[in-house]
């Protein structure tokens, strides 16, 4: 890993670094993104994170959870993670207001193979939430846009309000990168696609020799985007999948986020499809 | 006598009371000194000074779901086969504190814990004991990732090993050859005799303690004597488990295998199977805070993948049947964990057999797992 791994103490286990939080942000309801800088100087110096890792962030007496990074990685002093309130820590860590303190454990896990990407067609899938650790990729393809062929993002939301990161996307459209939407569910304003994240495939016609996916949402929905890659030709060693399980350590440690052989945490969570292969259908792995 | 000077690996006879020098020898050096006793009705581990604190005159009955222990007079010390009790706990306890969260000045700040790692010296370590011990070293003490607390007790670890003359009836150590001899990893060794034990020397340390007791060169009785009983130990076990290093490929190939549905039939979903295991070594994170609410200390205890909070993640569960959560306790066994750490999760203790309160044996269930894998042509 070329990032270095944040903690306070090394004699300690999961001592956290803190820092501050500099924004919350509100995206859509239920949706938050968070700005936080690591306080240490030095510390700050040496933070590093590749698109698609994730820290630990962690609240004294709520708890610790772990959480993609969603911000570029050019910009590794100023941290941004986008959280969905689902549990204790996730609510707790929306009602941070600029100026509290939070633990920071990381980078932790397997990135997104961007170094092996160059001059390839970037196929980018994701749904709801998922489009968070692939925002990175994005921010990278606008830095260094000439290292890809065409770039594609499919996302989808279940109405158009829990779309994330609209206001980006005329910037991500002027570095000719090809924006397909879709909702489960349309407003009276909506005058896009209305269905599943797959179904969007139809619209296009990817090139299997040249396309890499990159793809996280739900698990049901990369089923079918692996479904849908592998009919248009595309093999399993060119498409890359981010899962989600419950994780306390983020080291290959505490056995929770265990999936068939693999620890989510240290493995991945991003795995090239062919790996997960043997056991992504498996019910309840 | 002891004007001769004691090598490593060598195997000297003392006789049974000198123990106690030994143990005596290993206070003075600032070692807590730990073993076998009976306790409710169970062999459980705890500190001990002489050898009449060990559970002499004891056997056990073993079976699925059953645990009897019997007081018959034999003269051993170390007949008694492990009950729910592990060493592991004395290297991972069940509940640790990792630092604290100390609030000063309107602020958090971090402290890490004051407490220096215990010394221990662990008397009648078995060899399936020692198996895992070794299997956690791998587990913590990764190439990539060193557990602090973990390497702090266990670089100070003195192990007294015991060879394992009369295996119990759930025992299958001799399956997965993690027994019922000890090989390595032990400072000394213990074999009892009718009249002394053998001690072999696995360490430097462990000869510095030894050189000044009393002991004798083994005579070649002694040592057939050991032999021999070596020999019938291994084919007394209990149980057996064939095949062990096909399992990782049987189970790998057979995860929605319909026997899933069976063993969850009968299974509680207790997590007994991993409170007894010496090599479970699944963690969850709690943080304990003061009424006042200014000192948060965030503790490391023993979790269980039995346990449906164990997966649980953003208002669903990963594995909400006992089938999935039974499947990931035997298949991290004998499957995923050859591929993490390169050897099978399993010493052939026992424990889960004995300690399942629904008697669910998996010697049997592996097998029947595989033989009906075979019928069907698979592997």
């Amino acid at each position: 890993m070329h990032s270095t791994l944040a903690t306070a103490h090394p004699e300690t286990l999961l001592a956290p670094l803190w820092a501050e939080v500099l924004d919350v942000q509100p995206e859509t309801p239920g949706i938050a993104t968070l700005t936080v800088r690591l306080e240490d100087a030095s510390a700050r110096a040496c933070y590093r994170f590749r698109p698609g890792q994730f820290n630990m962030l962690s609240l004294p007496g709520i708890g610790e959870a772990a959480i993609s990074v969603s911000s570029d990685p050019d910009e590794p002093e100023r941290i941004r993670h986008t959280v969905r309130a689902v549990g204790n820590v996730s609510r707790a860590l929306m009602r941070l207001q600029p100026g509290d303190r939070v633990g920071l454990r990381g980078p932790f896990g397997t990135p997104w193979p961007l170094d092996h990407c160059r001059g390839q067609d970037l196929l980018i899938v994701a749904g709801g939430i998922g489009l968070a650790p692939l925002r990175p990729v994005i921010y990278h393809v606008l830095h260094h846009r000439d290292d890809f062929g065409k770039v594609i993002v499919l996302y989808g939301a279940r109405t158009p309000k829990d779309l994330l990161y609209t206001a980006e996307y005329d910037t991500w459209r002027a570095h000719d990168i090809r924006i397909l939407l879709t909702v489960d569910r349309a407003d009276p304003d909506w005058t896009g696609t209305v269905g599943v994240v797959p179904m969007l495939f139809y619209r296009l016609r990817p090139d299997p020799k040249r396309t890499v996916v990159f793809s996280c949402g739900p698990e049901i929905m990369m089923r079918f985007v692996v479904h849908e890659s592998m009919a248009r030709r595309i093999p399993p060693e060119r498409m890359y999948l981010s899962l989600e399980r419950n994780m306390k350590c983020g080291q290959g440690l505490c056995g929770h986020c265990q999936f068939g052989p693999f620890f989510i945490c240290r493995d991945g969570p991003v795995f090239r499809f062919d790996a997960l292969a043997p056991f992504f259908n498996v019910e309840d792995l | 006598m002891t004007e001769q000077n004691l090598t490593l690996g060598a195997t000297v006879a003392l006789s049974k009371p000198h123990l106690n020098d030994l143990l005596q020898s290993l206070r003075a050096h600032g070692y807590q000194t730990h073993g076998p006793q009976v306790r409710d009705g169970a062999l459980i581990y705890g500190p001990i000074t002489t050898l009449d604190d060990l559970p002499q005159g004891y056997i056990s009955h073993q079976d699925a779901g059953r645990y009897r222990l019997e007081h018959t007079g034999h003269p051993y010390y170390f007949a008694l086969t492990p009950g729910p009790d592990t060493w592991k706990r004395y290297l991972f306890p069940r509940r640790r504190a990792l630092f604290h969260f100390q609030h000063h000045q309107g602020t958090w700040e971090t402290a890490p814990p004051h407490d220096p790692p215990p010394r221990y010296a662990l008397l009648g370590v078995r060899p399936c004991e020692l198996a895992a011990i070794q299997i956690q070293d791998q587990v913590f003490l990764r190439a990539d990732f060193t557990d602090p607390y973990y390497r702090g007790v266990r670089e100070n670890l003195f192990i007294i090993a015991v060879n394992c003359l009369r295996p119990g009836d759930t025992c299958f150590c001799a399956s997965l050859e993690t027994g019922p001899e000890a090989r390595e990893g032990y400072d000394l060794l213990l074999t009892e005799l009718d009249d002394v034990f053998l001690v072999s020397v696995g360490s430097e340390i462990g000869r510095q303690h030894l050189q000044p007791l009393p002991w004798e060169p083994a005579s070649a009785f002694h040592l057939n004597q050991a032999r021999r009983q070596l020999d019938a130990a291994r084919q007394r076990m209990g149980r057996t488990l064939p095949d062990p290093q096909h399992l990782p490929e049987t189970l790998l190939a057979n995860l929605e295998h319909p026997h899933w549905d069976d063993i969850a039939q009968r299974c509680l979903s207790c997590g007994n199977c991993t409170q007894v295991c010496p090599t479970c070594f699944c963690w969850d994170v709690q943080d304990e805070i003061t009424l006042a609410g200014d000192r948060v200390t965030r503790f490391r205890v023993w979790d269980s993948c039995l346990s449906p909070q164990l997966s649980y993640l953003a208002g669903g569960n990963a594995r909400p049947s006992i089938r999935a959560r039974y499947r990931q306790w035997l298949t991290h066994k004998f499957a995923s964990w050859e591929r993490q750490f390169g050897t099978l999760g399993c010493v052939g203790c026992g424990r889960c057999i004995t300690w399942c309160p629904a008697g669910i044996d998996i010697t049997v269930e592996l097998a029947t797992l595989r033989t009906q894998a075979l019928h069907a042509g698979g592997v």
